[in-house]
């Protein structure tokens, strides 16, 4: 089955980017497709490679990074969203004249409308977040 | 229409059970996921409030999350049924849609 998965929280706040990533594991795992994963409000951040946490705790954006490279997830960042929290690859980091960009490997930044076809090309959406 | 819910805050915090109870149809299925697990135990002032649901609805709950706060499938009130990540998967499959409640 075609499944998309919207992440609505960011990682380290509560469990959500967890549990979205385990689902994820757990449908690939039984032959499904994860046909887009969409990072919202908050869930941004999961797409920052600047993140640096402790050695001995999981590493959220990498094990997204590591899903995406080895199932080929299309990993999307709202970008509206995105450029509020300071997330940017680096054409916005470009058009916003910053120093840098910061989004991780295997994450792209686009628009609402991917969330919408996702929806509809999707035969299930399953939210997680706060 | 019978579909799954999914609710992940704790009934001590917030109402979240409360509004996928009133919204769900007969036939529905309920799975408690992450704070909400805490619903699934019995003992609990709204144990009974659970109890109650599973006469309309099939109860589930997510095993890590109940592992991952201290408790053990013994904490679980009768009739619920404890599932793993791939259940949960199983259950989306499952239900033409999906309500996660937030």
């Amino acid at each position: 089955m075609k499944l998309s998965v919207l992440v609505n929280e960011g990682p380290y706040q509560h469990q959500s980017a967890d549990s979205a990533i385990q689902f994820t594991k757990a449908a690939l795992a039984k032959g499904h497709e994860i046909y887009r994963v969409f990072f919202y409000h908050d869930g941004v951040n999961n797409g920052t490679r600047f993140a640096v946490p402790p050695q001995d705790d999981r590493n959220i954006t990498h094990e997204w990074s590591s899903l995406a490279k080895e199932h080929g997830l299309d990993l999307v960042v709202c970008i509206a969203a995105a450029q509020r929290r300071g997330i940017l690859d680096e054409n916005e980091a470009k058009r916003q004249g910053k120093d840098g960009d910061n989004i991780a490997e295997g994450f792209r930044i686009s628009g609402l409308g991917q969330l919408i076809e996702a929806g509809i090309q999707s035969d299930r959406l399953v939210i997680f977040g706060d | 229409m019978p579909m799954l819910h999914t609710v992940n805050k704790s009934p001590f915090e917030r109402r979240t059970l409360d509004t996928a109870l009133r919204h769900a149809v007969k036939g529905s299925a309920i799975l408690l996921i992450e704070d909400g697990v805490y619903a699934a135990f019995d003992g609990t002032v709204v144990a009974d409030k659970v109890k109650a649901a599973l006469s309309d609805h099939k109860i589930y709950v997510l095993g890590p999350d109940v592992a991952a706060r201290g408790m053990s499938e013994h904490h679980v009130i009768d009739g619920i049924d404890v599932v793993d990540y791939g259940g949960f998967v199983d259950l989306v499959t499952e239900y033409d849609k999906v309500q996660s409640w937030l």
